[in-house]
């Protein structure tokens, strides 16, 4: 979810300040940009008294990095995603929640209770969840659109109009699936077979881009765009003929999550901040405004009617698996890094 | 004025020679601040340790110039041969900038001598105009020319309306669009300089080789452009040097499917790559390459002065 336009307009406009000017203390977010609605802030800035400041970042890479040149001690939560919360955990950016500091906690779906990127919600909450696959223009291309293929070995008519997200994570796993190659892999073979399928499958390619993913779609100038459910969903509200692919071969799933991060000047409320994103009514607003799925319990009677059918949330009988980005070790990332190099050269 | 200055110079400076050095301390402290800190921050930097997933480990280390300049496999432990892929993101940034910059002068340098040659009264006018869409911030602009070119935008919906053209032409995500959105993007900084450089141009001398049978060519090459040349040179420098360091326009224009040198240094800050010393490298490889370029020019100057 990279956006150098929205970000640029977001760093000029946003370090939204909420509340009153007396307010008594202060809650610093580090967030993703175009995510939470505005609304949800001022109801936690009046029901707390607090003053709220919030900046955005475009990718999770840019929020480790900005933690990491020195902006620890400045913020109090941040929203990485799942692979992410498991690398900065590793680099001991995180503070632990305690047991029994989040009153809402039992409130945490028992499916996102325990993920491997952060056993035992540890140091995270569930914030919202999605997928990303891509979109195919029905208008362009009729055939069968649920495999990977369409990325990587495309049709004629869609050689040349595909717009990949900019973000190697989601290429590379995606590239994986294509070819039935575990994520990280350090095989020798598989790693070659992968950058030679990447080298030949990017002739086909329009442009990296995510700031614009949605607005190719919606404008035409791509006929297929990787795509995060939630943006594709909107894209198709603004009139786009496309359709989600479910590819057969599997697809990503990705989980943004909240997390206190270490060193927080307001830890009391960064942990009010937790509980009330993990009441029912406050995240579904979170879900409304942004088109993805929360991982708590009881939001069903405060969504939006139109979410729970959309087609980019119901992945057919026949759709693969859905995995997350694995974190992979030094060695083999640096081999990801020369590929995507390359790639990009 | 310039003339002035060297003249009356030499007494200036005796009058104010007890108070010399706290005077200019302001400009020096600045320097050292913006400019010598930063730079020598980078340097250091890039003879250090990377630390995986960003920042740096003190300890010496020449492997982010390594990695520069030599290729060992894509696993690290093939017997190294020289590295093309940076060297070939270096090329196509010069490349790229060179066009711009060529692109610019053409249409610059004529645009400059046309304001130059109005009457005194409009130039400022003219100028102004020239300078009022940089008023927009250079991410609007580089987005809206890329609204403009794109297969359904209105450029291509009026050249296949008006049937000039059965299929769009496709601009957008080739090296064509960067060269235009970087053109775009710096092309008064070739205008004002030339123009500063043709208003003090004296247009008697143009009349004065026409009566001696000068050809109106021969009057530009001979008599023209040599006395504007060092506005020229300003223009094409001032715009060179911004471009190839652009990561804009690539990105946007020209699909980031082909890293400048720009887009390259900052995969290394803000990308999965997050190699600290390897992106501090390859701006102190830039900036020695500008350097080099900047006194190269500078030389050149002066012998044309002689």
């Amino acid at each position: 979810m990279k956006s150098i336009i929205k970000s640029t307009v977001a760093a000029a406009a946003l370090t939204v300040t909420a509340g009153a000017a007396l307010a008594e203390g202060q809650l610093v977010i580090y967030h993703w940009f175009e995510y939470i609605p505005q609304e949800l802030l001022d109801k936690f800035a009046a029901e707390n008294d607090v003053e709220i400041i919030m900046d955005t970042y475009d990718s999770n890479e840019a929020l480790l990095a900005a933690l990491k040149a020195g902006a620890m001690g400045t913020y109090d939560v941040a929203v990485p995603g799942d692979y992410m919360v498991q690398i900065m955990a590793g680099e001991g950016l995180l503070d632990t929640v305690a047991d029994g500091e989040l009153a809402n906690k039992g409130n945490i779906q028992p499916q996102w209770a325990n993920p491997s990127f952060d056993p035992g919600r540890m140091h995270s909450i569930p914030y919202q969840w999605g997928s990303t696959s891509f979109a195919v223009n029905r208008d362009v291309y009729a055939g069968d659109i649920n495999t990977t293929s369409i990325l990587f070995d495309p049709p004629a008519e869609l050689s040349g109009k595909i717009n990949m997200l900019d973000s190697q994570g989601e290429v590379m796993a995606m590239a994986a699936l294509h070819l039935g190659i575990p994520q990280c892999s350090s095989d020798r073979d598989q790693l070659k077979a992968l950058n030679d399928m990447l080298q030949s499958a990017k002739a086909h390619w329009a442009s990296f881009n995510s700031d614009t993913a949605k607005e190719v779609l919606v404008s035409g100038d791509a006929a297929v765009g990787q795509i995060y459910d939630g943006f594709g969903a909107k894209a198709r509200e603004e009139g786009a003929p496309i359709e989600y692919a479910f590819p057969r071969e599997g697809y990503v799933v990705w989980m943004d999550n909240v997390v206190l991060l270490k060193d927080a000047p307001n830890r009391a409320n960064a942990i009010k901040f937790m509980d009330f994103l993990l009441e029912p009514e406050n995240i579904a607003a979170v879900s409304n405004y942004a088109r993805y799925v929360a991982g708590v319990d009881g939001v069903a009677p405060y969504l939006d009617p139109t979410l729970a059918s959309q087609p980019e949330s119901n992945p057919p009988a026949d759709a693969g698996p859905g995995v997350f980005i694995e974190v992979c070790d030094q060695q083999v990332q640096e081999i990801y890094d020369r590929i995507w190099t390359d790639l990009k050269n | 004025m310039a003339g002035g200055a060297s003249t009356g110079g030499s007494s200036q400076s005796e009058t104010f020679a007890p108070a010399r050095y706290w005077l200019l301390l302001p400009s020096w402290v600045t320097l050292t601040i913006l400019v010598l800190a930063p730079v020598s921050m980078m340097m250091g930097y890039s003879f250090l340790t990377k630390e995986f997933r960003g920042g740096v480990i003190w300890e010496f280390s020449l492997s982010a110039y390594d990695q520069f300049f030599f290729d060992r496999g894509l696993f690290g432990d093939d017997p190294p041969v020289l590295q093309w892929t940076y060297i070939s993101i270096f090329w196509r940034s010069i490349w790229q900038a060179g066009v711009a910059t060529l692109m610019s002068l053409v249409i610059g340098f004529p645009t400059a001598y046309f304001i130059a040659t109005r009457p005194e009264k409009e130039r400022a006018i003219w100028v102004f105009l020239v300078t009022i869409p940089y008023w927009v911030n250079l991410l609007i602009r580089t987005v809206s020319m890329k609204f403009l070119l794109r297969d359904q935008g209105p450029l291509n919906d009026l050249l296949v309306g008006s049937g000039l053209l059965s299929e769009p032409l496709t601009i957008v995500n080739t090296n064509f669009a960067v060269q235009l959105g970087l053109f775009y993007s710096y092309l008064p900084f070739m205008v004002l300089p030339i123009y500063a450089a043709a208003e003090r141009y004296n247009f008697a001398l143009s009349e004065a080789a026409a009566d001696l049978y000068a050809t109106r060519w021969t009057v530009l090459r001979r008599i023209l452009l040599p006395s504007v040349k060092p506005g020229i040179v300003a223009g094409c420098i001032l715009v060179f040097v911004p471009s190839l360091g652009s990561f804009l326009a690539p990105d946007l224009l020209g699909g980031a499917k082909n890293f400048m040198i720009g887009s390259l240094i900052e995969e290394q800050f803000k990308g999965n790559a997050g190699n600290w010393p390897f992106g501090a490298a390859a701006s102190m490889i830039l900036l020695t390459l500008v350097m080099v370029i900047l006194l190269i020019s500078a030389r050149q100057q002066a012998k044309g002065g002689k």
